[in-house]
């Protein structure tokens, strides 16, 4: 049975677009046929971070209008057998796309893939509640810092309250917190929320936590998904994450401050 | 830290723990306000129509609360008649 997959957060600039692109590739990776979506029409940046955006020749609103069909607008990834692409429309308004329109098209892809991972827009508009609405599991991007909880807190409850789910009375979505540009050293000094506290605050199960790292930065840079950089701290949290989502049990790592050389703590500033 | 650090007196709140507590109030405030309806406000505004018909009232002494106890609500109206 395929799954429908959003990635969103409310705010903007959490790392939405790194994380759907890390998840699909991952979950590409582990062997499954997986499409990623770019919910954010007028903006898209999902091609960029995929590395496929001189390939765009037709995009999601086009398949939604009927004036390209799905196979014509599918991108397929160069590196990886099972992954493709829907990249979002980046000259149309924003109100282009519709609730039956990306209805059919979700169905459609479901059909052929196991993951359709949608990438939700940041906001609560028309892009972001298209984007969770058909979902069956939703990760909840979440930087530790009190805008981005607050609005995630907000997510889940229009996740529990107004997604199609909800309005069926069907089983709820399967919530995922998903905390990024986690800095173990400020935590423990005590200048940013840590994990226990975020989790206390916003009661979701913890799909994984990404540290803040200089490959995430240097994989956008490339349009390589910071999960191939499997050498990286990023890239293994991601694979981690990956692992979670499809049911394996793995402990979470990058969540303690490095311990400090001698000369480092005397004379290493921070 | 540094080696200066050690002379400094470091006795403040940590600023995180300021910030979990800051949003625990705030997103507790935030569910407590999604759960009620959404025909409130429109309940309110009708309502302060009608009593204007008979008394002239500003809309913001009109107060609308609903409170949910265990299995039935209280829908509790607070009226400000201006002074005679």
């Amino acid at each position: 049975m395929a799954k429908i997959l959003v990635v969103t957060s409310g705010k903007g600039g959490v790392g939405k677009t790194t994380t759907s692109a890390a998840i699909g590739t991952g979950l590409a990776l582990r062997g499954h046929k997986t499409v990623i979506v770019d919910f954010d029409v007028g903006l898209r940046n999902l091609d960029l971070i995929m590395g496929c955006e001189r390939r765009v020749v037709y995009d999601f609103v086009n398949v939604v209008n009927g004036e390209a069909n799905l196979q014509q607008a599918l991108i397929k990834d160069k590196r990886l057998e099972n992954l493709y692409v829907l990249a979002a429309s980046q000259t149309r308004d924003k109100d282009a796309l519709t609730k039956e329109g990306v209805e059919k098209v979700l169905m459609e892809l479901k059909e052929t893939f196991e993951y359709v991972v949608c990438d939700s827009p940041a906001g609560i508009e028309t892009g972001a509640h298209l984007a969770m609405y058909f979902a069956d599991e939703a990760i909840v991007v979440t930087n530790p810092e009190v805008s981005s909880v607050r609005d995630s807190d907000r997510m889940l409850g229009l996740l529990a309250s107004k997604s199609r789910r909800a309005e069926l009375g069907e089983e709820p979505i399967k919530e995922h917190l998903l905390l990024t540009r986690y800095n173990p050293e400020r935590v423990s000094k005590g200048e940013m929320l840590g994990v226990e506290d975020v989790k206390e605050i916003l009661a979701v199960t913890l799909l994984g936590v990404i540290p803040e790292s200089q490959a995430v930065l240097k994989a956008s840079n490339q349009g390589v998904p910071v999960i191939l950089d499997d050498q990286s701290d990023a890239g293994q949290a991601y694979g981690d994450a990956v692992d979670r989502l499809l049911g394996k049990t793995v402990e979470h790592r990058f969540l303690d401050a490095q311990k400090k050389g001698f000369f480092e703590r005397l004379f290493g500033g921070n | 830290m540094n080696i200066f650090d050690f002379f400094r007196a470091n006795k403040k709140v940590s600023t995180a723990s300021v910030a979990k507590e800051r949003l625990q109030i705030i997103v507790a405030h935030e569910r407590g306000q999604r759960s009620t309806p959404d025909y409130l406000p429109a309940l309110q505004k009708e309502l302060v129509e009608v009593i204007r018909k008979y008394v002239n009232i500003e809309s913001d002494q009109v107060q609308v609360a609903l409170e949910n106890q265990g299995s039935c609500s209280i829908l509790e109206l607070n009226i400000t008649l201006p002074d005679r």
